[in-house]
């Protein structure tokens, strides 16, 4: 077990690493409000988080990330390009797992405003951070489903309810189901003499039913649209390799991106050929990311360090514009630890 | 040598347990005024009982400051993270019956199961500008249950009773509670959707955490045995 001063001598070591690569030091306090974090994430949260009661102002977090309280600090500086690094704990629920900590240090490197080349920026920091401890990388990006989503033979309803459950599985893979086979009927309207309670209205009940009798005539999502979704969901490979299937597939805009990535990332001199690219990397995380995304992570060992693209997340607090962020954090207890035992 | 059962204190789901355990031969007797908790287990020696509210038997089980407990199984799942590490499911007793669903207005005709409610949630949340409401006290159990079925943009509400009420009340759009007939939930206008979240039941449970010694142990055994349980 490393000790407590040695875990933050080492975060401080790496958040001065990240402040030489321009960032600036962003602080924030540990108790957040919860009504922020509940509707950025939804319920689920409060099985992640620790939720306490101020008198005075009511619901509380303990912190369970910094990028909440980071990107409403950036938005209200004006918004404009930046690098932000911070050190601090962060607090996790365990609900399942009494072996999971409850509470650790995170140092986070963001870069807001900036594409390919700060995501490759932020991935390099954070694998050069790891100093040696012997972890493997695995990239993603949202952006592979996202696209061909958007280019499914659908409406635009259906393609925007599928976005909205690209992070849940189970519930995207629901929805594909459904489009994909004859929809049913739209259901009666609800008989008038039956007594109607509650805050959710007779037009709102109509207006979906309006929108269900749209979907019964709207055709299933067409068989080989589906087959091409599923091959590019399973996409699991080396990251060179990855870029020929999407270029196979005819993902061509994915392709090229992911090309060009690796290539970004091959200019900090790491070999892109000892990537794994995985399509659905990260997918089960909170909802969060929406491009690149990465973890280092060792066997026997709790990821070390994970990141991302997170501009839906700017969106949504930003009245719907997106403002381009990347970021990244790492643990030091689990970095010392790796090196430790390779020791 | 002794060991503590705990069982409910209070009503129908005391006396279904004293006869539950009378028709295995082990009588218990109410000792002193009907209000003194208080009882006697007859029948075999050594086993003490525990009069308790039945919402703190899951814990004291989880504390293993009973060896035994009659409560709902609904009851353990909501209250102890990991319950299963810490005690097990003797047997279930065949009374207390009651599931656990999601109940939605009846006028809600568009909506079935949980893709028809994660899709009003949404459209709620643009129309009115609030996250869907659930009232409930079982929140473990329907946050695991939604979560699960990636069901996304409600919030949970808590209500420790009436909650059929709270729709009609203007406090929440939907519940999540406890029902054995239905009847509650027809007279406040609601229908049950999707499936059944969990189907309690009154249940014999072990606690896993007491510290028996070796002769309680043996007195474990033998009054399972009386009981006929393995």
């Amino acid at each position: 077990m490393t000790s407590k001063s040695a875990i933050r001598a080492d975060a401080e070591r790496l958040r001065s690493r990240f402040e030489a690569r321009g960032a600036t030091l962003f602080e924030t306090s540990v108790l957040q409000p919860a009504g922020a974090l509940l509707n950025l994430y939804g319920e689920d949260i409060r099985a992640r988080a620790f939720v306490t009661h101020d008198p005075l102002r009511g619901e509380m977090m303990l912190r369970p990330d910094f990028t909440l309280p980071l990107v409403q600090s950036h938005l209200a500086s004006g918004g404009q390009s930046a690098r932000y690094t911070y050190a601090g704990e962060v607090f996790r629920r365990q609900e399942d797992d009494d072996t999971r900590p409850r509470e650790y240090i995170q140092v986070g490197f963001e870069i807001f405003g900036g594409g390919i080349e700060a995501d490759a920026e932020v991935f390099t920091a954070m694998a050069e951070a790891l100093d040696g401890a012997p972890a493997r990388a695995t990239i993603g990006d949202f952006g592979v489903l996202t696209s061909a989503i958007q280019n499914l033979n659908t409406p635009q309803r259906r393609k925007h309810a599928l976005l909205r459950h690209i992070w849940r599985p189970r519930r995207f893979d629901a929805l594909l189901d459904r489009f994909s086979r004859p929809a049913p009927p739209p259901p009666p309207m609800p008989d008038e003499n039956i007594v109607h309670v509650g805050r959710r209205l007779r037009e709102d009940i109509a207006a979906r039913i309006a929108l269900l009798a749209e979907e019964a005539e709207t055709p299933p999502i067409p068989f080989d649209d589906l087959k091409k979704l599923r091959a590019l969901e399973a996409i699991d490979d080396t990251a060179p390799k990855a870029v020929d299937a999407l270029r196979q597939l005819g993902e061509i805009g994915s392709a090229d991106r992911l090309a060009a990535t690796l290539e970004a990332i091959a200019g900090h001199g790491i070999d892109p050929g000892g990537l794994r690219f995985q399509t659905s990397f990260g997918l089960t995380s909170l909802e969060y990311y929406s491009g690149f995304v990465f973890g280092f992570k060792a066997d026997g060992f709790a990821p070390v360090a994970t990141g991302g693209r997170y501009d839906l997340l700017t969106a949504a607090l930003n009245n719907g514009v997106p403002v381009p962020a990347v970021g990244g954090v790492i643990r030091p207890e689990v970095r010392l630890a790796m090196k430790g035992a390779a020791a | 040598m002794t060991i503590k059962l705990g069982i409910p204190s209070k009503g129908r789901l005391m006396q279904d347990t004293l006869d539950w355990f009378g028709a295995r031969g082990i009588s218990i007797e109410r000792t002193g005024t009907d209000r003194e908790y208080a009882g006697r287990v007859q029948g075999i020696d050594g086993v003490e009982l525990v009069l308790l509210s039945a919402g703190e038997i899951p814990y004291e089980l989880a504390a293993g400051r009973i060896a035994l407990g009659v409560t709902g199984t609904d009851v353990v799942r909501e209250k102890i993270a990991g319950w299963d590490q810490k005690m097990t499911e003797l047997t279930p007793m065949g009374f207390g019956q009651a599931d656990l669903v999601l109940a939605v207005p009846k006028t809600w005709t568009d909506v079935s199961d949980l893709t028809d409610l994660d899709a009003v949630a949404e459209a709620f949340w643009k129309t009115h500008g609030l996250r869907l409401r659930i009232a409930t006290k079982y929140h473990r159990l329907v946050r695991a249950y939604l979560r699960d079925a990636g069901v996304a943009g409600y919030q949970l509400v808590d209500s420790q009773g009436a909650t059929e009420g709270t729709v009609a009340n203007g406090t929440a759009e939907a519940i999540a509670d406890i029902t054995s007939t239905g009847a509650t939930l027809e007279a406040n206008h609601l229908k049950i959707i999707g499936e059944v979240i969990h189907a309690s039941q009154a249940t014999l449970f072990r606690s896993d955490t007491a510290a028996l010694d070796r002769a309680d142990q043996t007195l474990l055994k033998a009054f399972l045995d009386r009981l006929k349980i393995d």
